[in-house]
């Protein structure tokens, strides 16, 4: 007679049923991590070289064969990009248990908006977002768009490394053009494997048009409405700019920061309902932002005389405080000297 | 008719990897048919039992006789050839019969004690009523009406767990892997929280790195054991991953 098991029981057999078979291979399982939306990350020694790990595994799926291929293809696609800015790829394959899995650098870190809540000033933050524009515009000169950046998808590392993780919903472009701005159809590198292949097949294979993809309140109208072949660079930086305007929302321990009229045209031109409204590429966009730090016109807004004066005086302020001064000196001693 | 209960106290007859119960019900060979149901039977006599107890809030005897009598009913009607996997899971099939059939009977009011010439099965009610007593202690835990399927589905996970822990417990008797098993069986089926790999690996003079070897072990073929009890109540690979999913795929 089998023996009753209680609830806690039966949640354990659950979640031990779970864990990934790796008992001998060469990485030991250490402990969860967090779940994404195609399975579970863990952290695990690797006892070969020695060093922590990051493992990816697949849930036990209803439809196997396309989650496996979504998994390899985005270990395929981390493969391909490499970049300070995306966690590299050591190593993927299929455990005893039939589950696929890749293997990732370990990263100790935060995610973009745990992080700000530590670092709250204006500049900071944008060239926080200026390393996110790097390496979302590297992909996109594979070929490759990213769809589902948000907060919970940018990492801060322990030495302040930016990271975009899970491209799990990553599409990889067509390498011929269509008519769509060159920077989004054009792969410099012609990718290799089934990562890119038969680019057309894979893509419209791992994401069907009609399928939505992505995270409400970031992802783009187009994608939103499941026009999955449509999307360019253009899906990305509407992420971006609703990133961006996340990035600006005051943290738990800070004010209210005061978003001047010329920041705030830019993450509404990146997050335009319009796509022919946004930037034109991610560049674009960071080259908005950077001329914004400097105190320079943006692309974006219009200024008006006012405006124009007061970014002059900020950006000049300390250049004319001296020339006043020495100014106002000079003043002083002629008038004093003829006395 | 008679049920082999070799299965049901799992007396190490494990279903057949790829064998499903569905195929072996519609099979032309009595033996196989009657073993069809010995599976089915092991798979869901427990949840079926509480199931009628609890939704229809039936006595003790009188959800004993329904849940014989239910599974009669499938037999002798040859219920399961009308299954159609392509329109629902068999546990839900299984659910829906059983709902008409005590619905009938009730309505009906017809239903006769089972005696003289009918098979009454040698199951463990009485032990079964203690497991229930046990559950439904707190007024809180018992269900609501609009919650009986998930009552169900939750009491079939139990009884699939409960039995793939009996094979494995065999399992390792058979191969002098008994302490295997106790680690299991305190870490998994019996700790509090706080109990740690270290702690066990002091209490039993193991190594940490044996406490996890042996879990994992142990684990795996407590997977395995499960699977194919899956497996074999399961009408199709896609029904199969999909109780996969169910049962191992939404944790941690």
């Amino acid at each position: 007679m089998s023996r009753f098991l209680n609830d806690k029981a039966v949640e354990r057999l659950r979640s031990a049923g779970a864990l990934p078979e790796i008992l001998g291979s060469r990485y030991v399982l250490q402990e969860f991590l967090a779940r994404g939306g195609m399975g579970v990350v863990y952290a695990a020694q690797d006892n070969t070289l020695n060093r922590r790990v990051a493992i990816k595994v697949l849930d036990w799926s209803d439809s196997r064969s396309m989650l496996e291929e979504r998994l390899m293809r985005e270990a395929r696609v981390l493969a391909q990009l490499e970049h300070p800015g995306i966690v590299p790829v050591h190593d993927a394959g299929t455990l005893a248990d039939g589950r696929v899995f890749y293997v990732m650098k370990f990263v100790e870190g935060s995610r973009i908006d745990d992080f700000l809540n530590s670092a709250s000033a204006l500049p900071e933050r944008l060239r926080i977002f200026l390393r996110i524009c790097e390496t979302v515009s590297f992909a996109h000169s594979r070929g490759i768009l990213h769809r589902d950046l948000k907060p919970s998808n940018v990492m801060v590392g322990a030495f302040g490394e930016v990271l975009v993780i899970d491209w799990g919903l990553a599409k990889i472009l067509r390498s011929d053009s269509d008519g769509r701005s060159d920077e989004t159809v054009r792969s410099p590198e012609p990718l290799s494997g089934a990562v890119a292949g038969d680019s057309e097949t894979e893509t419209t294979s791992a994401t069907h048009d009609g399928i939505v993809l992505g995270t409400p309140g970031f992802m783009s109208p187009e994608q939103a409405q499941g026009r999955t072949a449509s999307l360019d660079v253009r899906t990305d930086i509407f992420s971006l700019g609703k990133l961006l305007e996340t990035i600006m929302k005051p943290t738990k321990n800070a004010t209210a920061l005061r978003v001047p009229r010329a920041f705030r045209a830019i993450f509404e031109k990146a997050a335009a309902e319009s796509p022919s409204d946004r930037y034109a590429s991610v560049a674009a966009l960071a080259e908005d932002i950077s001329r914004f730090l400097d105190g320079m016109p943006v692309s974006a807004y219009s200024e008006n005389l006012w405006e124009r004066t007061q970014r002059l005086y900020t950006r000049y302020q300390a250049a004319i405080l001296l020339i006043t001064a020495y100014l106002l000196m000079r003043a002083i001693f002629v008038l004093f000297g003829r006395h | 008719m008679a049920f082999d209960h070799s299965f049901v106290s799992g007396g190490g007859n494990f279903p057949q990897t790829r064998c499903s119960v569905i195929a072996a019900a519609r099979s032309d060979d009595s033996a196989e048919r009657a073993n069809a149901m010995n599976v089915l039977f092991s798979a869901y006599w427990k949840p079926v039992y509480k199931y009628v107890r609890l939704k229809f809030s039936k006595p003790p005897e009188e959800a004993q006789d329904l849940t014989q009598g239910f599974f009669l009913e499938l037999f002798e009607r040859d219920l399961l050839s009308r299954f159609d996997a392509e329109k629902s899971r068999l546990r839900t099939y299984v659910r829906l019969c059983v709902d008409s059939f005590v619905l009938n009977e009730i309505k009906h009011a017809q239903r006769q004690k089972r005696g003289g010439n009918a098979v009454h099965l040698a199951l463990d009610f009485p032990a079964l009523e203690g497991e229930l007593d046990a559950q439904t202690i707190d007024p809180e835990s018992i269900p609501a009406p609009e919650h009986f399927e998930e009552f169900f589905e939750k009491e079939w996970i139990r009884s699939l767990f409960a039995s793939a822990v009996e094979d494995l417990r065999q399992f390792c008797e058979g191969r002098g892997k008994q302490a295997a098993f106790s680690l299991f069986e305190a870490y998994d089926l019996f700790a509090d929280e706080s109990v740690s790999y270290a702690q066990l690996a002091e209490t039993r003079g193991l190594s940490v790195g044996d406490v996890t070897n042996q879990l994992a072990w142990a684990r795996r073929e407590f997977r395995r054991f499960a699977q194919q009890r899956l497996r074999a109540i399961c009408a199709t690979d896609e029904e199969f991953s999909r109780e996969r999913k169910l049962l191992f795929g939404g944790n941690p």
